[in-house]
């Protein structure tokens, strides 16, 4: 497997995909059904590729595999990717979730369709290329172009205020990355040489490190997205397009995870110790207070919209208690979340493909038009809220038992969230499916056809499989989450020694 | 052979809920009672192992979570106590079943119906057999699910949804605190595993420590918060409120998950946890107090409702209490006695129920009762078994295991046990006279219902009555037959390790009156309530209005769901519309992005007017800066 560079292949088999699109002529029908074939079937490879991946990685080597090095731009850029099992996890999100999202795509985008699907797999690039890249500046620039699709995406097939929500979601993610950018200039200059594996290996100047974190949580925090930066996330997501949403809370917001883990943790151990208060406060505010903002909300998108919010909140706070069980619980809370959020707004877009609106005061009875339409619903929502056998579940749990080792306020607090999410996700439920019909419109609803069957299947199976088998995950990440967690541990002990 | 108990409800679940359409209602309904049966016929054999002198037995199906230290396994665990809970669960399960074939005969969602019953067995089953707190909570949650699904199957009826939910979140609530427990004992005992939890509980007795600003002992904490998700779960006061509402449920439910089994979970795991609550006095003495208010507070309110079946929910809520208080005064064995016997009576008083709402046409109105014994012969014997046997009439399940209990509290050492005696032989005398009054108004007395003719109810078909005859027998035997297994002196040899007594429980006897008071006047009051409800309705009629208050105040129940709603219902919605509104729109957004590209626009309106296109303009302005560069520039 060495010879083959098998990770730069998954990273830019999607632009393959993307050339063949490029140059496709002829009539309008012909072309779209043509570019929606040759997409699924380059998203499928890449998926087979991340599978193939996955068989021939080492579970119990903690360190980066699969590693490969170029020099790019003399002296300053490598070209350098790796993953361990942390990224390798993210990844097969990616290229599980990204299929989902072409089928999506074709079966409910009518117009520039091809387009549509270059957007999508230029994304998938970008997004791979981020949880591979070993070299902080290859990472920033995926980081940073993943922007554009998504931006396109909400702009030009967006609902009617696409415009003010594409600059929004654009201008909040690019003003945190400046930050970002300036913290690498810095750490370029300071340690001379971007290479991530190095970089885990030195201590950065303590003096500064406080200050690079601090770049780097801007961007970070704006792409979970933490309170108070978090609003453009719900409007992002009302104006996109349903795959758009799904991409962007499926993957987008793990960026963010991600890279609390690998360069907030790894690099600026010192600041994260120092910083983690101010963490926690964020997000014990956002799971709170977003879930009293999504118990009030009228449009179902935007209600979806605030829960990630809140569930991303149990995300951060797994990250910065340090331990085992708050680190793996993150990790798995947005794989979870990355499913079922997904499959959440699946759901609304099939109802919205139908009814083209999604204000809930619209809907009601859905039940007795679309049982099996409702059947999938339930069980998503109910993997929103956390229910034990579901995946939901695992994620809270462990982030709650992390946290409450460290400090039980915080579990205190953030577990009030998991009342909260039971009483707006019912709620919404109530108000949507059950009920008698009180629209006349939705008696001319039908239930799902199979595409949206071939679309939502998988995720359901996801759902269960991972809360009842949890260790699928949690096997591939454990000796990868060991050692960031002992480090930090270790790093701590220290620091108590030296006080 | 445990596989298959547990395995059976699940596989009549996916069998139904999947295929359910395809294969027809009947058969559904045959598929998913006789695999109960089978579940059921099995729980059987085991209890009698147990009886017999059978060993503990640990069968790990595959490992759940691990991660770090956290090692946890989907596992099936029977001791005594769990094959105790097998029989309940598993026989008023399948007999539920059966009686559903029956009752739901007109519902167009038969198959839906039977896998959430299967469902729901699973999620007791899985709750009941697990080896560790983290499975318990998944059954924990698991029925709550179902009954969340069950309470609303009628999805069309508001009411019934808004019940559903309730009972979900109210739940929560007390899972909530159940979580913090489940939290407290993983952190200091670094396992939730119970054997390991339970080994290393008496290293820790003098372990102080500061929780939520207070300080305390850390056992007690745990009880505390553990017990927390036992009144949830269990409706005790306080955490009650969904469960008259949950009575919005098909019959069959409310036997099933709100009378015999899911209901007592919070018992179920106090008393597991018996190795916990045995070394925290303070624990014991909350569940005491908790347990006898509740037994006392839902007895006043089941004495002036008008629902059929909320009378009987608050018979429930009552009878849990008093499990609840047999449990803190360390009588765990008595309390699962009383589980076992209540199960019974209790879910036949509620099929019997069902049986007269069946009969009468979807009425549940007592005041539109009245006189139809004749009409309906056998579920008005069955129905009278069954408040005989709740009332503590002679000989009598329900006549061991309260006067048991009863007993018990009166030899307390507890500090709340003379109030707990007290307050229980009090509230014998009001379950006595709620189940009478019930008995009366249903079936006594003029017929008061003008929309439906008195000659159209007839008897509900033998698939209603054999479930209600089974249960009959129990609610007959199922207290003299096993009082001495349970109870007897030798329970120890029963119970083994599965309960855990600080010191030896002895069961002594109670001077003579004691012991007579409560069946005595629980003759009495039949006679009594047969003449004030019958009779001479007049008297009581004007104590109504003489003491409308108070009539009032019990009616609604205290005014629990007001007060709750003022308290957090709608400051819930209110703080939440304020954060989004005035934060997110106003603040956030208004400060942030808006605000900047608010003050970039007026910015570049600004350096609009300076591109004014004359040539004079930018002559001046030339001119300006010239002259202020040569000053800076010189000076």
């Amino acid at each position: 497997m060495n010879e083959i560079p098998i990770l730069t292949l998954t990273t830019f088999l999607p632009l393959i995909g993307v050339f063949f699109l490029l140059f496709l002529k002829g009539e309008e029908e012909f072309v779209s059904r043509t570019s929606g074939y040759i997409s699924l079937l380059t998203s499928g490879i890449v998926f087979l590729a991340s599978i193939l991946i996955l068989n021939n990685f080492n579970y119990n080597n903690p360190d980066f595999q699969f590693v490969e090095q170029h020099d790019w731009i003399f002296n300053f850029v490598n070209y350098k990717v790796g993953i361990d099992g942390i990224s390798l996890s993210f990844i097969l999100l990616t290229t599980f979730i990204t299929p989902i999202c072409i089928l999506a795509t074709i079966n409910s985008v009518k117009k520039r369709l091809r387009e549509f699907l270059i957007a999508l797999l230029l994304m998938e690039t970008m997004m791979i290329g981020v949880f591979c890249s070993l070299d902080l500046f290859i990472f920033y620039l995926f980081f940073e172009a993943g922007l554009i699709p998504m931006f396109l995406i909400i702009g030009i097939w967006g609902g009617e205020k696409r415009v003010y929500s594409a600059f929004k979601f654009f201008l909040y993610t690019l003003f945190g990355s400046i930050f970002m950018l300036i913290s690498i200039i810095y750490i370029y200059f300071d340690a001379g040489t971007l290479d991530v594996e190095k970089l885990l290996n030195i201590q950065i100047n303590k003096d500064y490190q406080k200050y690079l974190w601090l770049g780097f949580f801007a961007s970070f925090a704006v792409k979970t997205p933490m309170w108070p930066v978090h609003t453009w996330l719900p409007d992002a997501h009302v104006e996109a397009p349903t795959s758009g949403s799904v991409i962007l809370a499926a993957i987008l917001l793990k960026m963010a995870g991600y890279g609390f883990i690998r360069f907030s943790l790894g690099l600026f151990p010192d600041a994260s110790v120092y910083f983690a208060p101010l963490v926690f406060a964020l997000s014990i505010i956002a799971i709170i207070y977003t879930s009293l903002v999504a118990l009030v909300q009228k449009d179902m998108k935007k209600l979806i919209a605030y829960s990630s919010v809140a569930h991303m909140g149990f995300v951060t706070i797994g990250i910065f208690v340090f331990n085992k069980q708050g680190i793996e619980g993150s990790i798995f809370q947005m794989i979870s979340h990355g499913i079922i959020s997904s499959a959440l707004f699946l759901c609304v877009g099939v109802v919205y493909d139908r009814m083209h609106t999604r204000e809930i005061s619209e809907y009601g009875g859905v039940v007795n038009i679309m049982p099996k339409y409702a059947v999938m619903f339930m069980v998503f929502t109910l993997g929103s809220l956390g229910l034990p056998g579901t995946s939901g579940f695992v994620g809270e749990i462990l982030v709650l038992i992390g946290s409450f080792k460290y400090n039980y306020w915080i579990a205190f607090f953030a577990a009030t969230g998991v009342i909260l999410s039971a009483c707006y996700s019912l709620w919404l439920y109530r108000r949507v499916v059950f009920g008698k019909i009180t629209n006349e419109k939705i008696r001319n609803l039908t239930d799902l056809n199979k595409n949206e069957y071939l679309i939502l299947t998988p995720l359901l199976i996801m759902t269960i499989i991972l809360g009842f088998y949890p260790a699928l995950i949690l096997d591939l990440i454990s000796s990868s989450v060991d050692k960031v967690s002992s480090n930090m541990t270790d790093y701590i002990k220290l620091a108590g020694a030296v006080k | 052979m445990a596989y298959t108990i547990i395995f059976a409800p699940l596989i009549g679940f996916l069998i139904a809920g999947l295929f359910g359409r395809k294969i027809g209602d009947l058969c559904s309904q045959i598929i998913t009672s006789s695999l109960i049966f089978l579940s059921a016929i099995i729980s059987c054999y085991y209890l009698y192992q147990f009886i017999i002198g059978s060993d503990v037995l640990n069968f790990v199906i595959f490992n759940w979570i691990s991660s770090g230290q956290l090692n946890l396994n989907w596992s099936i665990y029977i001791d005594t106590l769990t094959a105790v809970m097998l029989v309940v669960v598993t026989s008023v399960s399948f007999l539920v079943h059966v009686y559903s074939i029956g009752y739901m005969s007109h519902d167009p969602d038969k198959p839906r119906f039977m896998s959430y019953l299967s469902l729901f067995t699973f999620a007791m089953l899985m709750l009941i057999t697990s080896d560790n707190f983290l499975q318990l909570f998944f059954g924990w949650e698991g029925v709550g699910l179902a009954s969340y699904l069950l309470i609303g199957f009628w999805f069309k009826k508001p009411s019934a949804n808004a019940a559903a939910i309730k009972a979900f979140v109210v739940n929560r609530v007390g899972d909530f605190g159940l979580a913090i427990g489940i939290f407290l004992i993983y952190k200091y005992t670094g396992s939730l595993n119970f054997s390991e939890v339970f080994q290393a509980v008496p290293s820790l007795l003098d372990k102080k420590i500061n929780f939520i600003g207070t300080d305390g002992n850390l056992i007690t904490y745990i009880c505390v918060f553990l017990f927390i998700g036992a009144m949830g779960k269990s409706a005790q006061l306080f955490l009650h409120t969904w469960l008259p509402d949950a009575m919005e449920g098909p019959t069959p439910v409310s036997a099933l998950i709100h009378a015999a089994t899911m209901v007592t979970a919070g018992v179920f795991l106090v008393v597991r946890c018996s190795p916990i609550f045995e070394f925290s006095p303070f624990s014991q003495s909350l569940i005491v107090t908790i347990g006898a208010s509740t037994a006392f507070f839902a007895a006043t309110i089941g004495l002036v409702q008008n629902d059929i079946k909320k009378v009987i929910a608050y018979s429930t809520c009552s009878q849990l209490g008093y499990m609840f208080f047999a449990a803190g005064i360390g009588a765990y064995h008595i309390a699962i006695f009383h589980l076992f016997t209540h199960a019974f009576f209790k879910a036949l008083l509620f099929l019997c129920a069902g049986s007269v709402i069946h009969s009468l046409h979807e009425e549940q109105d007592i005041r539109k009762m009245g006189g139809i014994y004749k009409k309906i012969p056998y579920t008005y014997a069955f129905m009278v078994i069954g408040t005989l046997a709740i009332t503590g009439f002679p000989f009598l399940s329900g006549f061991y295991s309260k006067d048991a209990i009863l007993e018990a509290a009166y030899f307390s050492t507890n500090s709340m046990g003379m109030y707990a005696t007290s307050i229980g032989v009090f509230t014998a005398l009001l379950t006595s006279i709620y189940s009478w009054r019930l008995i009366y108004k249903t079936f006594h007395g003029n017929y008061k219902n003008e929309s439906y003719e008195l000659d159209k109810i007839h008897e509900s078909p033998p698939v209603i009555l054999i479930p209600l005859f089974v249960l009959t027998i129990g609610a007959i035997f199922a207290g003299f037959v096993f009082k001495d297994i349970f109870i007897g002196t030798d329970h120890q040899n029963f119970w083994k390790s599965a309960i855990f007594f600080k010191e030896q429980f002895e069961l002594k006897h109670p001077p003579l009156w004691f012991l007579l008071f409560t069946p005595i006047s629980g003759v009495i009051i039949i006679f009594a309530t047969y003449y004030f409800y019958v009779r001479n309705e007049k008297i009581l009629e004007n104590l109504k209005q003489t003491h409308k208050p108070l009539y009032n105040f019990l009616l609604n129940k205290w005014y629990f769901d007001e007060l709750y709603d003022f308290l957090f219902t709608k400051p819930a919605k209110a703080i939440g519309s304020f954060f989004w509104s005035k934060g997110d729109v106003k603040i956030i957004d208004g400060f942030g992005p808006n605000g900047f590209a608010k003050i970039i626009k007026i910015l570049s309106d600004r350096a609009v007017l300076f591109q004014s296109g004359y040539l004079y303009h930018y002559a001046f302005v030339i001119l300006i800066g010239l002259t202020i560069l040569l000053t800076y520039l010189i000076i």
